[in-house]
């Protein structure tokens, strides 16, 4: 995983709660076998007014002009505005593979579904929490003035806005640094081997029976 | 000291250890895969060069991509067939358990892993789908995962996680006829939202619980995630140790009984305490009817489509106005005056015996209405389409109209051939209404199985006991 590092980059409101999985990226999508190669069809229903299929060319596909990412003053976005419960839905990591691969690193929003959040740090994506107040604030000023930009500070765990207002975000000191060293977590958890193995040596005396085989 | 809850029980059981900051690592007892969210996991790790810890611990089965029709041929979608072919590679090549295409034991994941006692009490279980909290009706702690996840389940049967905290839905008294446990799960998710239950796990407890059988009981757990919860959990009694006696994964005879000892200990003590406690009286609940793209829109078949100007509050004014008008719906229309293109039964929701039974029922010696372009009743599993048809329900549906198809996730989230098209209106027994999920364009009610078949006969929605 790529290291995550400060950035500058205007900020794309999508001004919905409940974003779910299925408009983050629509079904027809997972059916590949790939981890990238998403990000043509991240939003799918919503940016095009035709339906897509997988592996199809994108560029020629007729636009919705009215949606946010199809106005050039947000294409280059790198930072996600939403509501509360983003992510919510299915566990399909493929959503966070769509954002990503569209370059989106950041999404700022009231909350987020659990297994969402979850899926965001594994591809070094940072979901930041703010609370509705400073949500409403961001929505109006991208209504108000147009398009602004932020920056990311994850190191400080701070968003700053144009005018130069600082948001601080909280964050859990682990994921933290899994993003700013962009840490494989399966080898972090194999320097732990000790402590799986001794667990399931106990285990294994007081409910054998987990650990008998599935058989055919 | 205070009580455990269920939830802390299973958590502190499953330790392997934890950090001054709260993050642990987790045992995981059991891994189920399917053909949608294992691909990556696994190439990741074939690129890493990693064996799976225990292979045995994980148990694999095709159920979105698959057909639900005539199987002979294979699958016709070359994508799909890719990513199905996939997974019968992957498992092949690590010693994986698979129950393939042509097995009858194949069905949708969570109603196989109950089903052959794979899911048990008293075990932590996962899978990359957010639905693994079905198997929390059992007494298991079990949530849906990303494939990094899998991956990381793979390679080293743990999980790194933090301690959700505790919630308890109290569901009391007597639920009148007609009215099922997915009448409950939708009148909770109204009560609460689909965000109410995030960070939480939520034990579904009181007298409607407890009388509820093991089906009802997985339906309540499997929308725990559309109410924001990655699991949902029903402490282990009488009604679940005589579910699992006997079934193929299930501990036998000696080591049942001791198995049996310990599951009863999954349960919330009772002086235990939760975060967050609600309370409903199912007493007099009317059959539940979605209205909207997002599950918390519901009401009962009684009521009127909601006018957005009532919303609670602007950002809810704006979600209802957008979800009407996906819909196309306006306010003030009678539920029951809405009429309906296609039905669909079926899904991990819905899709075991005791639904198909309760839908044969309403449908028995009736007929499926003219405005229907299409009524599917998709079986969770091969065994259950056996011992439906053991039973004549197959007959009772197809004599009504209704098309009788192979198991599998379906029209749930149509990603086989089973698909709304656009505009079209379907009274579906899934869990998810979200738009496009049935179909491009497609727009879903969600109901239980007695209402999904009266919707059928009727045309439009209507109280099962007023047909
Ligand atoms: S039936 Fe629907 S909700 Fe259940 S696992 Fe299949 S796609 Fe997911």
């Amino acid at each position: 995983m790529e290291k995550f590092l400060n950035y500058t980059s205007v900020v794309i409101p999508i001004d919905r709660s409940n974003v779910d999985t299925d408009a983050i990226i629509p079904k027809q999508f997972l059916k590949s076998v790939e981890r990238s190669g998403f990000g043509d069809n991240l939003f799918d229903e919503w940016r095009y007014l035709d339906q897509g299929e997988p592996g199809q060319d994108c560029s020629g596909r007729p636009l919705n002009s009215d949606f946010i990412l199809n106005k050039k003053a947000y294409r280059d976005g790198r930072i996600l505005l939403a509501r509360e419960n983003f992510g919510c839905g299915s566990s399909r990591e493929h959503a966070v593979w769509a954002l990503r691969d569209f370059g989106i690193k950041t999404v700022i929003a009231g909350s987020y579904a659990d297994i969402f959040f979850n899926n965001c740090f594994k591809n070094g994506v940072l979901p930041i929490s703010l609370p509705s107040a400073d949500i409403e604030t961001l929505f109006n000023q991208d209504g108000e003035s147009g398009p602004f930009s932020m920056e990311i500070d994850l190191e400080r765990q701070t968003a700053t806005a144009e005018s130069g207002q600082v948001y601080r975000f909280e964050m859990d000191a682990f994921k933290k640094q899994c993003l700013l060293e962009g840490l494989d977590d399966i080898a972090l958890t194999l320097q732990h081997e000790g402590d799986i193995a001794a667990y399931e040596e106990r285990r294994m005396k007081e409910v054998p029976w987990l650990f008998e085989d599935l058989g055919a | 000291m205070t009580g455990k809850t269920l939830y802390d029980k299973l958590w502190e059981q499953h330790l392997v250890r934890e950090s001054e900051d709260g993050t642990a690592l987790i045992y995981i007892d059991l891994q189920l895969l399917h053909e949608v969210t294992s691909a990556q996991a696994f190439a990741g790790l074939r690129d890493a060069a990693r064996l799976p810890r225990r292979k045995a611990a994980n148990l694999a089965v095709a159920d979105h991509n698959v057909p639900t029709t005539d199987r002979s041929a294979g699958i016709a979608d070359p994508i799909a067939r890719l990513q199905v072919e996939t997974l019968d590679r992957n498992c092949e090549e690590f010693g994986i358990t698979e129950f393939s295409m042509a097995d009858p034991r194949q069905g949708i994941v969570h109603v196989v892993g109950p089903e052959q006692g794979a899911t048990q009490p008293g075990m932590t279980i996962v899978c990359g789908d957010s639905h693994t909290a079905t198997h929390g009706a059992l007494g298991a702690l079990a949530f849906g995962i990303g494939t990094s996840e899998v991956e990381h389940v793979l390679a080293t049967q743990c999980l790194v996680a933090r301690k959700m905290k505790n919630m308890r839905i109290n569901l009391n008294g007597t639920l009148p006829e007609s009215i099922v446990s997915k009448d409950m799960i939708l009148a909770v998710i109204g009560l609460i939202g689909t965000s109410g239950g995030t960070g939480y796990a939520i034990e579904f407890a009181g007298s409607a619980v407890k009388s509820a059988s093991m089906e009802a009981r997985m339906t309540l757990c499997n929308m725990a995630i559309e109410a924001g919860a990655r699991s949902g959990l029903v402490g282990v009694d009488e009604t679940t140790v005589a579910y699992l006696k006997g079934r193929p994964y299930a501990p036998q005879d000696g080591a049942f009984d001791r198995a049996q000892n310990y599951w009863l200990e999954m349960v919330t003590d009772a002086d235990a305490e939760f975060d967050k406690e609600y309370h409903l009286d199912v007493s007099s609940l009317r059959p539940q009817v979605t209205w909207g793209t997002s599950p918390e829109m519901v009401v009962s078949v009684d009521d009127a489509i909601p006018d957005p100007a009532d919303a609670p509050d602007q950002t809810r004014q704006g979600d209802w106005t957008r979800a009407l008008e996906y819909m196309d719906l306006t306010p003030g229309t009678r539920i029951n005056a809405i009429e309906l293109d296609k039905v669909f039964i079926g899904a991990c929701t819905n899709g075991r015996i005791e639904d198909l039974r309760a839908a044969a029922k309403v449908a028995s010696g009736r007929k499926v209405a003219q405005n229907i372009k299409q009524a599917l009743v998709v079986p969770g599993s091969g065994l259950v389409k056996i011992q439906a048809e053991a039973e004549g329900l197959d007959k009772i549906f197809t004599d009504a109209g209704f098309e009788w198809r192979e198991p599998g996730c379906s029209m749930c989230l149509a990603m086989n051939a089973d698909r709304l098209e656009p505009g079209e209106r379907c009274a579906a027994t899934s869990n998810r209404n979200f738009e496009g999920r049935q179909g491009y364009g497609g727009r879903t009610h969600l109901v239980s199985p007695s209402m999904a078949a009266a919707a059928a006969i009727a045309g439009r929605f209507a109280d099962p006991n007023q047909l």
